[in-house]
């Protein structure tokens, strides 16, 4: 039996680990299924990372070394290259490795952090061949920054999520043209500082309202067909125009990897597409945690490293068998915010709200309501799906509650 | 020189070369992709089609009914993943249940077994997401569903094993008639072969004009399909037809053998016999019309689309002849082809013998073959086995399908030889799952590249011109 097993060693699964230890957990065991750790960190060399946790820019590499560094220093137990296979809801899990072979561990408590996903082309339903040249953006940056090989040399991207902006800017430095930056909706999906260092800094064109139609190509691609979209998302036919290129680049979309979830009948948010949990990140399982991007997609790994210390430190709880839990409160949207994380409250203690918007709105309340009486109301000038917000809320506002609800009110 | 040179290595050449090779003969078969299953072997129904279908009398009719009988036991020797999961065609109107009922008739004629008409609330029972307009159904229990080209790469595979040739990227452009043998020629490559079989899919008009036989033509027909995440495969257990009209067998609803969702064909004639690219109508209309045969289909759950072409001949029937000394046509072969083809390899291997060509079955010869997905169907214990062995095997590359590197590396080093990363992903399953060989493709190129001793940059998709990636990093403009 093992205390803790915590499953990715990206900068969820090692700050949870790290959290659990300060916390007096020591038994805790790190699967990552990679050979080495630092998950999708170690593609991003890119700065812009830590603002917030370090007070300092650093590199994805340089931030999850300050991670890794630490685990070592812990006497931390990692196993690398070992894929988890199965787990159990009895919290028995099946991984497989070179070493070990396929093996079992109990444990007394799992922190899910297995990361998320691209949305793959196969999912868009894009009219035309399948030749060579398309790729998603982050297998994009693993080729250029991981394994020295350009995808391509005439790109266009489509969709603007955060990893599609910052490879615009990295093939533009690698000697690519990129063409043009496509995005479905009448706004980006990135950080509004990534439009700024990673598009216009290069001339790089975003064309929002547009979509690809059709690609082009037999062996390797030769172009796609681009068009300005209706107000439903329809493609335009007047609009449609010939870009050529060899390779597309595709920022549509993370999808948090719950597969392994799903398998043991935790509760998946159909809005996040992570588990639904509680403010210490626990499940609708007794003992099976979740924190960063496989519960939510995050823009800020600083956020991710947060979450997951809150989710290190309910493991240890639950591992000491201490239990707060005097309360079940639901916390309910009214789809202009599209969700919150924790979606339960389960203690009375100062909790934070992250949550989404569904557009992006300027000067707006966001207010909380409890049993229906207006508790809380937060000003905000500039609010943006791309951008995750926090609100905290105090512990006085939880007496006596039995259910929370946050409204978006446009003023 | 060669016996027998069989010209396409599809799922009918693949299993003619693998019922040749067991007669004392040299056997070569020639490719003009960069792998075998390339044409519409890798892009159909995969359906194992019970065979009531077809007009009475017709070579179609006749071998499709065979083929399926013949096929469960050939699956099993080549370690063929083979479900017989029964098909259901769907009626909404009597209309459609008369004409189920002349299907029934006629298969009934053909000699397929255990045909019955459903009502309603017998089709609930077996399928609880049946459409909810759906009336009738003719449900044939002999209806199967197979890999097609795991069952193509195996069939040569076996060839191979028993001293069968496969030459790839061998285009034929040009054949001349030497009186006892043929000099089969490609750009830069040719071989000697006393017989030819033409078993050229929808180029197999232009390989029988290079004999000078013009008696038949090919034309494509495109057929596109969508694919489902393996968390929806469990919607129904059946194939799920809708009634047939003129162009075919209409939109299916089918589960695979790998436990994915399968909707399709569309049925376009179209000229251009490499144009097997999607349209933006079928995107538009593929849901609604599977949604009428079965309700609640997750389309947000697509992971894929596809784009197969027919071989249509022009006799409307499978064209199955020798037309010339030393030569035989296996050509117009759609649908039920893939179900016909153990039959079309027993018919051809006749044909040949009757046309001269001499067949002394071999004294041992092999006709098993390993599974190539033996690791994946192991047991735990198998699975440790094998990892001690080889430990590669204990490493998984390919996330979504769990494919672990030593199962990569077979595909690399087992005959017939997967050379680019579209062959592997057919052979392995990796790079087919939800992240489509996101996250596995770079490591799959690694692999490539360190196996076939090729720099990075020469490693293909598919063959030709498909590079994945166009050079290093850190390279000056060009």
């Amino acid at each position: 039996m093992t205390e803790l097993v915590i499953i990715g060693g990206g900068p969820a699964g090692m700050s949870s680990a790290i959290s659990a230890y300060e916390n007096g957990i020591r038994d805790i065991l790190i699967l990552e299924r990679d050979d080495k750790l630092g998950g999708i960190l170690r593609q991003c060399i890119h700065n812009g990372f830590g603002l917030h946790k370090f007070k300092e820019e650093l590199t994805g590499p340089e931030y999850a070394y300050r991670y890794e560094k630490k685990v070592k220093e812990l006497g931390i137990s990692v196993k690398l290259n070992t894929m988890v296979l199965e787990i159990t809801k009895n919290k028995k899990i099946i991984a497989s490795n070179s070493e070990d072979g396929i093996f079992e561990i109990e444990a007394k408590a799992i922190i899910l952090a297995m990361g998320c996903r691209e949305r793959a082309k196969g999912a868009l339903n894009i009219a035309g061949t399948r030749p060579a040249g398309i790729y998603s953006a982050g297998t994009a940056q693993k080729l250029v920054n991981m394994k020295g090989y350009m995808p391509g040399k005439e790109v266009v991207i489509l969709g603007s999520g955060d990893i599609g902006l910052i490879m615009a800017r990295r093939m533009t430095l690698e000697g690519a043209n990129v063409k043009a930056v496509c995005e479905l909706m009448p706004y980006s999906s990135g950080l509004a500082r990534n439009i700024e260092q990673c598009l216009n800094d290069f001339n790089i064109p975003l064309k929002l309202s547009h979509t690809v139609v059709a690609l082009h190509g037999k062996e390797r691609l030769t172009g796609v067909t681009i068009a300005k979209v209706d107000e439903n998302r329809k493609p335009i036919k007047e609009s449609y125009e010939l870009i050529s290129c060899d390779t597309l680049l595709l920022s549509c979309g993370l999808i948090p990897e719950n597969e392994l979830t799903k398998r043991i009948g935790v509760e998946i948010s159909p809005v996040t597409n992570g588990s639904v949990v509680d403010q210490n990140r626990e499940t609708v399982i007794e003992g099976v945690f979740s924190c960063g991007n496989v519960l939510h997609v995050h823009d800020l790994v600083d956020y991710v490293s947060e979450e997951a210390e809150i989710a290190g430190k309910g493991a240890s709880d639950y591992i000491k068998g201490v239990n707060n839990k005097t309360v079940n409160i639901p916390i309910s949207t009214d789809g202009k915010i599209r969700y919150t994380v924790p979606q339960i409250i389960t203690e009375k203690k100062d909790t934070a709200l992250y949550f989404r918007t569904s557009n992006p709105y300027r000067n707006v309340n966001i207010n909380v309501y409890a049993n229906d009486k207006l508790a809380l109301s937060r000003k905000k000038q500039r609010i943006a799906p791309s951008e995750m917000e926090i609100l905290k809320i105090d512990s006085k506002i939880l007496e006596g509650v039995s259910k929370i609800r946050l409204e978006l009110e446009e003023l | 020189m060669y016996d027998i040179a069989i010209i396409g290595a599809g799922v009918i050449g693949s299993m003619i070369a693998r019922e040749l090779s067991f007669y004392d003969i040299s056997v070569c078969l020639v490719e003009k992709e960069n792998d075998v299953a390339t044409g519409a072997t890798k892009a159909n129904s995969a359906i194992v089609h019970a065979g009531f279908d077809a007009k009475v009398g017709t070579l179609k009719a006749k071998l499709n009914v065979r083929g399926s009988k013949l096929m469960p036991q050939i699956a099993e020797s080549l370690g063929v993943k083979y479900i017989n999961n029964g098909s259901l065609v769907v009626g909404f109107n009597e209309e459609d249940e008369s004409t189920l009922g002349e299907l029934l008739n006629r298969g009934n004629i053909n000699g397929v077994e255990g045909l019955k008409i459903l009502k309603r609330s017998e089709i609930l029972k077996i399928e609880p997401n049946i459409g909810k307009d759906v009336t009738c159904a003719l449900y044939a229990p002999t209806g199967a569903i197979i890999c097609p080209y795991d069952l193509a790469v195996s069939a040569i595979g076996n060839a191979m094993d028993n001293g069968a040739e496969l030459k790839c990227s061998f285009e034929v452009t040009e054949i001349e008639d030497k009186g006892d043998h043929y000099v089969i020629k490609s750009k830069d490559d040719r071989i000697l072969s006393k017989y030819i079989v033409n078993c050229g899919g929808v180029y197999s008009d232009k390989i029988a004009g290079l004999v000078g036989d013009s008696s038949f033509k090919v034309h494509p027909r495109r057929g596109e399909y969508v694919l489902l995440d393996k968390e929806s495969g469990g919607i129904v257990s059946h194939t799920i037809f809708a009634t047939p009209g003129k162009m075919g067998k209409g939109i299916l609803v089918s589960p695979t053998v790998d436990g994915n969702l399968l909707l399709g064909p569309t049925a376009i004639d179209i000229e251009d016999k490499d144009d097997k690219s999607t349209t933006c109508e079928f995107f538009a209309s593929i849901y609604d019309i599977a949604e009428r045969s079965v309700s609640n289909i997750p389309k947000n759950k697509t992971i894929t689309s596809f784009c197969g072409l027919r071989s249509v001949g022009s006799t409307g029937d499978f064209i199955i002849n020798s037309p010339k000394e030393r030569y035989v046509n296996v050509a117009g072969i759609e649908s039920p082809g893939l179900s016909a083809s153990p039959a079309i390899a027993e018919y051809v291997c006749n044909l040949l013998s009757k046309i001269g060509l001499t067949l002394i079955r071999k004294e041992a010869p092999i006709t098993t073959r390993k599974s190539m997905h033996a690791f994946r169907e192991a047991s735990v214990e198998e699975k440790n086995k094998m990892i001690r062995e080889n430990p590669s095997y204990g490493k998984i590359i390919c996330r979504c399908e769990g494919v672990t590197e030593g199962e990569i590396l077979d595909a690399i080093r087992t005959q017939p030889r997967a050379t680019d990363l579209d062959g592997v992903k057919r052979r392995t399953r990796s790079q087919m799952g939800r992240c489509q060989g996101g996250f596995c493709s770079p490591y799959i190129i690694e692999l490539l590249s360190k196996e076939l001793n090729l720099p990075y940059e020469k490693i293909t998709k598919f063959g030709g011109q498909s590079y994945v990636v166009t050079g290093k990093t850190k390279e000056k403009k060009r």
